[in-house]
């Protein structure tokens, strides 16, 4: 009897197997001769442009460790929890790069995650995302791509260990994290909210960075926009929980992906630069107006955004504490020293371009990680806002000066809870970061 | 490669990115108005204007200034006559002078942002410019001084 129910499971098994790998399993479409540039029209060339930059294509397809590669030959190196992945050569090379993908090929790719030869892709390649574009986008993306020039690169092996390498298991991931296809339009909302749905949740991805991950590595479907952990930054929470005293409004929003710069809530920084100066700037205005107000709505920020004036009101008052007469606390004079100078905002309301810190994102966040990111290495022209730039404190704070000035702006332009180990959270910020020479004198 | 627009003329260099732009401007292009102090953006002798902005140069690698416009205390006004400036020789501010085109750049982007200072603006705003000579006195009255001259003010009171 025993044998036999063992034979059944076994057999419930290798049949499952089966099933599986008939699933799992994708043909190779075959290899084409590279489209002549013919093939596409202009418009749906340009067209392509604009989407290949607000799907930020170049920035995961370009090498930026070591040494700078040619944009869209892949081998950027993206760490992950299960290794390092390096990206594909996306340009038409036939041997080294998409040359030979056919439409086809390139449209199965961006729906379900599939290589032309029939391997599984990883989803650091965000096709969880792209599955979502319209046919007609992802063939301009296709006409964009195939018209570049072709460069012959090799990419880097990937570093992912056992068992995560076997690429077979990507497909036990996608089905239980892929949803395939476009989304559906959500008849409660109105077209614009719709179309921004469309860009953020499908071509710009904005979930795949602000959203927290689960031991597989996809989005917790449980915890959407709940801000996450990103290249030794922190993507800040884009629903509710965001902790800004000051809502992002469709209007704050809006500045900031347009130009790097929300009056209210501070400047583009770090892996969201050239999501901004490199990615949406090249995107229609209206679609950027799009995805703000899809974004606005995902926050609440209608429902909260009355309660702001007390709040700027509050922020202006704590921004010129401990400004005036003499100083005793070493902390207020480390920040009236370097950081007052532009940061403290006299009057109702924030100066522009004095972006005020008792209402920057960085401050209010559960940890200090984007405040010490901000402080060490600035912010230059082409990330923030792009005519003014922020300088490095790296060599004039130490990590015990970090600490200092992060307990004493916490405690006094929020009103949040301390944060804590602070030394070893700014050494921590500054082990990722290449020293910039000293400006000694002669 | 780096360029920006430095005083109205545009100047394209060749140096590493995270070379300082205040050496870039001095040793470089030659402008040696904007001067080196502490090294470390804490004393203000080397503030410029970055997008007419006041920034400490001296911290700022010169690849963040890329397409910036860039203004030293040689192009605040062709002849020296900027109101700020003139309200420096009516009251006769500098003593030693060091850091004092740091001390003018600072006052000229906090009279952009505050036309009329209050003296607890001026402090919070000019409280990382350091003057060895203590001059602040001065300091304080000759921005109280260029903000009447730029109002009109037959006098500053």
């Amino acid at each position: 009897m025993i044998k036999r129910i063992a034979a059944a499971i076994v057999g419930i098994g290798v049949a499952g197997g089966v099933g599986f790998l008939a699933y799992a399993w994708y043909p190779a479409i075959a290899p084409v001769a590279p489209p002549p540039p013919s093939t596409f029209t202009a418009a749906q060339i340009e067209r392509g442009r604009v989407l290949a930059a607000g799907g930020y294509c170049a920035e995961c397809h370009t090498r930026t460790d070591g040494v700078r590669g040619v944009e869209l030959a892949g081998d950027y190196k993206m760490d992950t929890p299960f290794g390092a992945i390096f990206s594909s050569n996306i340009t038409p090379d036939p041997e080294t790069g998409i040359g030979r993908w056919s439409e086809a090929a390139f449209k199965r790719a961006m729906r379900k995650g599939i290589s032309r030869d029939g391997t599984q892709l990883f989803p650091a390649f965000p096709f969880d995302h792209f599955t979502h574009m319209t046919d007609e986008d992802i063939d301009a993306v296709y006409a964009f791509l195939m018209t570049r020039q072709p460069v012959h690169s090799v990419k880097r092996d990937n570093t992912v260990g056992f068992p995560f390498n076997i690429r077979l298991e990507q497909a036990g991931w996608k089905l239980l994290f892929l949803h395939e296809g476009p989304l559906k339009n959500n008849p409660k909302q109105d077209a614009e909210w719709n179309r921004g749905a469309y860009f953020a949740e499908g071509l710009s991805h904005c979930s795949a960075c602000h959203t927290p991950r689960n031991l597989m590595g996809a989005e917790k479907a449980s915890a959407p926009y709940d801000g996450a952990p990103v290249d030794n930054w922190i993507a800040p929470p884009l629903n509710d929980h965001n902790p800004t005293p000051v809502v992002w409004t469709e209007d704050e929003y809006f500045k900031y992906l347009r130009f790097g710069s929300a009056p209210l809530h501070g400047s583009a920084a770090g892996p969201m630069s050239p999501v901004v100066h490199g990615g949406l700037s090249e995107m229609p205005e209206s679609d950027v107006h799009a995805i703000a107000h899809y974004l606005a709505e995902i926050d609440h920020s209608a429902t909260r955004v009355s309660q702001d004036p007390k709040a700027i009101a509050w922020a202006m008052k704590a921004s010129m504490k401990d400004l005036v007469g003499p100083q005793v606390n070493p902390n207020a004079k480390l920040y009236a020293g370097a950081c007052a100078a532009c940061h403290a905002n006299a009057g109702p309301q924030p100066v522009e371009g004095r972006p005020d810190l008792a209402l920057n994102n960085a401050l209010w966040l559960d940890e200090p990680t984007n405040l010490f990111q901000v402080i060490l290495r600035g912010i230059g022209t082409t990330e923030g806002i792009s005519t003014v730039s922020m300088p490095s404190f790296y060599h004039s704070f130490s990590d015990a000066d970090l600490a200092r000035l992060a307990t004493y702006l916490r405690a006094t332009r929020t009103t949040l809870p301390p944060w804590t180990d602070l030394e070893k959270k700014a050494a921590d910020v500054r082990k990722t970061l290449p020293a910039p020479p000293v400006a000694s004198s002669h | 490669m780096t360029t920006f627009r430095l005083n109205g003329r545009d100047v394209t260099v060749d140096v590493p990115d995270d070379t300082p732009l205040l050496w870039v401007i001095r040793d470089e292009v030659g402008l040696t108005g904007t001067k080196f102090g502490c090294g470390i953006g804490m004393c203000g002798a080397c503030t410029i204007h970055i997008g007419g902005r006041a920034t400490r140069s001296c911290v700022t690698p010169v690849s963040a200034a890329e397409g910036a416009d860039i203004t030293t205390i040689e192009g605040i006004d062709p002849e020296g006559n900027h109101p700020v400036q003139q309200a420096w020789r009516e009251i006769q501010v500098p003593q030693c002078g060091y850091c004092q085109s740091g001390q003018i750049m600072q006052a000229v982007s906090l009279l952009k942002d505050y036309p009329s200072p209050t003296d607890e603006e001026i402090d919070a705003v000019m409280a990382g410019s350091l003057c060895r000579c203590m001059t602040y006195i001065r300091i304080r009255e000759a921005i109280k001084k260029a903000a009447a001259n730029a109002r009109g003010d037959a006098s500053n009171g």
